[in-house]
């Protein structure tokens, strides 16, 4: 049986990075759908719960063609700052940050709305700024709902295929994913090196989610 | 001296209301917005902390503006220093009494006053725990002694009192006046108990569908249709017993039981829990030292 270790640790290397840039835009994005009165604040929690009802092809396809050569957009970042996001990493970072992107806002949203909004006032009468507020009274007391959003992005982005497929395509070392690596095993009907890939990413799955649960035990489930 | 004139649309159960305030409060005064709920006192004190702001209008307090509508000046509520204390949920349930009290403090020397803040109002001991493992009482002590540390220039209390149970609200009541002779501090409550309004203020608004009926001194206020000599109390039916012909009834009154006489006549309608008003016409009462 031949395998490589690679395909997972890419995986798990995208895995990281994408919850890191999505812990850095989701916790703004949450906090603005959460308090915001704008009347436009619905269209954009729709458009972030989107990927949660298309099928991953449909986004992996759209950005395919937006990021492709041939259109505007993928052929202005070529042009003039040599970057091309088709069939590249950045490319799989761009797209698993689309479609991962509710797992982390929708927690810390619901985390934010059900937090009692009169210690944010006590907090602003005692004359703390909205920043210090954040950091010190309402994200010590959201802990359980930012570790469901870091914890489902990163085990959603593991469990990625659709989306990854259409944009990353299965170029070794590069974007062939665990999840990748195994479908292409398959057709080439090599189910054991499939099957060791597969009970890898099972074993991985389970611990980080036992671990999450274990950690949550005390408080509300929100998934 | 705090001055007050603005306007705020208000929805009440009743339909849309006007809360529409014009008077001023004199400095370190103790004054009572007294009224019954939805009557806008709540509103009142959150558009002077700055929580909430009014359609139209002008604050001034100390001779600095906090609102102006005309001049487009709304002092944010970080800056207007007032201590404010809800009904409840005041503390950090993450953060320790002792923590809490130091997310107030501004500077050194406020931190050094926490300990005796705490020595005086009873708190020693506690600092180290968690709110959700102390009384109500005592969580309104620490929210008390918050507002209060980095001195602020009026303190607004929110009905502080109405969730405990009547010793623990006997006794923060007696801290209320003991900060307020400590510190001199402008104090406005918010109350509809009017036990207590008689108990803590001087002054007292009576406020009804956002707008203010009647103020001045308490006596001004409650007491001067009754110079006659007649008695006039409102009480609670805790028990009914039946003796011959007449029924004699228990009654909650303020603080205190009491027994009367009813007739057949004066009982109809009449069950345990009625709220009834007792009056009595007598001239010439005796008085005796309490």
């Amino acid at each position: 049986m031949q395998y490589d270790l690679q395909p997972l640790l890419l995986t798990f290397q995208l895995a990281l990075i994408v919850t890191i840039i999505l812990f850095v835009i989701g916790l703004p994005l949450a906090y603005w759908i959460a308090f915001s009165r704008n009347r436009f604040k619905y269209v954009v929690e729709t458009l972030v719960s989107m990927p949660l009802v298309l099928p991953p092809t449909v986004i992996g396809f759209y950005l395919l063609i937006a990021f492709s050569p041939q259109h505007f957009l993928g052929h202005f970042l070529e042009s003039y700052f040599g970057v091309r996001i088709v069939f590249s990493f950045t490319g799989l970072v761009i797209g698993s940050v689309l479609f991962s992107l509710p797992f982390m806002v929708n927690p810390i949203k619901a985390g934010l709305q059900n937090f009692p909004y009169e210690l944010m006032e006590v907090s602003y009468v005692l004359g703390k700024s909205s920043w210090e507020t954040l950091r010190r009274v309402i994200l010590p007391n959201i802990r359980p709902a930012l570790l469901t959003g870091l914890v489902m992005a990163f085990a959603h982005t593991i469990g990625e295929f659709g989306v990854v497929l259409m944009i990353g395509g299965n170029i070794p070392g590069t974007t062939r994913l665990a999840s990748i690596a195994i479908y292409d095993e398959v057709e080439a009907l090599n189910y054991d090196t499939a099957g060791l890939y597969a009970l890898i990413l099972v074993l991985i799955s389970f611990f980080i989610l036992l671990v999450f649960y274990y950690l949550n035990r005390k408080t509300v489930k929100l998934f | 001296m705090i001055r007050l004139n603005f306007k705020k649309e208000m929805h009440t159960p009743q339909g849309r209301e006007w809360l529409d305030i014009d008077f001023n409060i004199s400095k370190g005064g103790f004054v009572t917005l007294f009224g019954e709920s939805g009557a806008g006192k709540t509103t009142f004190l959150r558009i002077l902390a700055g929580l909430t702001q009014p359609q139209e209008g002008h604050i001034e307090v100390d001779g600095e503006i906090w609102f102006d509508s005309h001049k487009g000046i709304n002092l944010p509520i970080q800056q207007r220093k007032t201590g404010f204390i809800f009904q409840e949920n005041n503390l950090f349930p993450h953060m320790t009494v002792r923590e809490n009290l130091e997310y107030a403090c501004g500077d050194q020397k406020e931190r050094n006053s926490i300990d005796e803040w705490i020595r005086t109002m009873g708190l020693k001991g506690l600092e180290g725990q968690k709110p959700d493992k102390i009384s109500g009482g005592q969580k309104q002590r620490v929210a008390l002694i918050r507002a209060l540390i980095s001195r602020p220039k009026i303190l607004l209390l929110d009905e502080p009192l109405s969730d405990l149970d009547i010793n623990a609200r006997l006794n923060l009541q007696d801290e209320i006046i003991k900060v307020y002779q400590k510190t001199g501090i402008t104090t406005i409550l918010v109350s509809h108990d009017l036990s207590e309004v008689f108990k803590l203020s001087k002054r007292v608004f009576v406020i009804d569908r956002g707008k203010i009926i009647k103020s001045g001194t308490l006596e001004e206020v409650f007491l001067n249709n009754n110079l006659s000599g007649k008695f006039k109390f409102t009480g609670e039916i805790i028990e009914i017993q039946k003796d011959g012909i007449l029924n004699i009834l228990t009654l909650s009154i303020g603080n205190n039981l009491t027994k009367v006489v009813a007739s057949d006549e004066e009982m109809s309608g009449l069950t345990i829990g009625s709220k009834v008003i007792v009056a009595a016409k007598a001239f010439n009462p005796i008085i005796l030292k309490a």
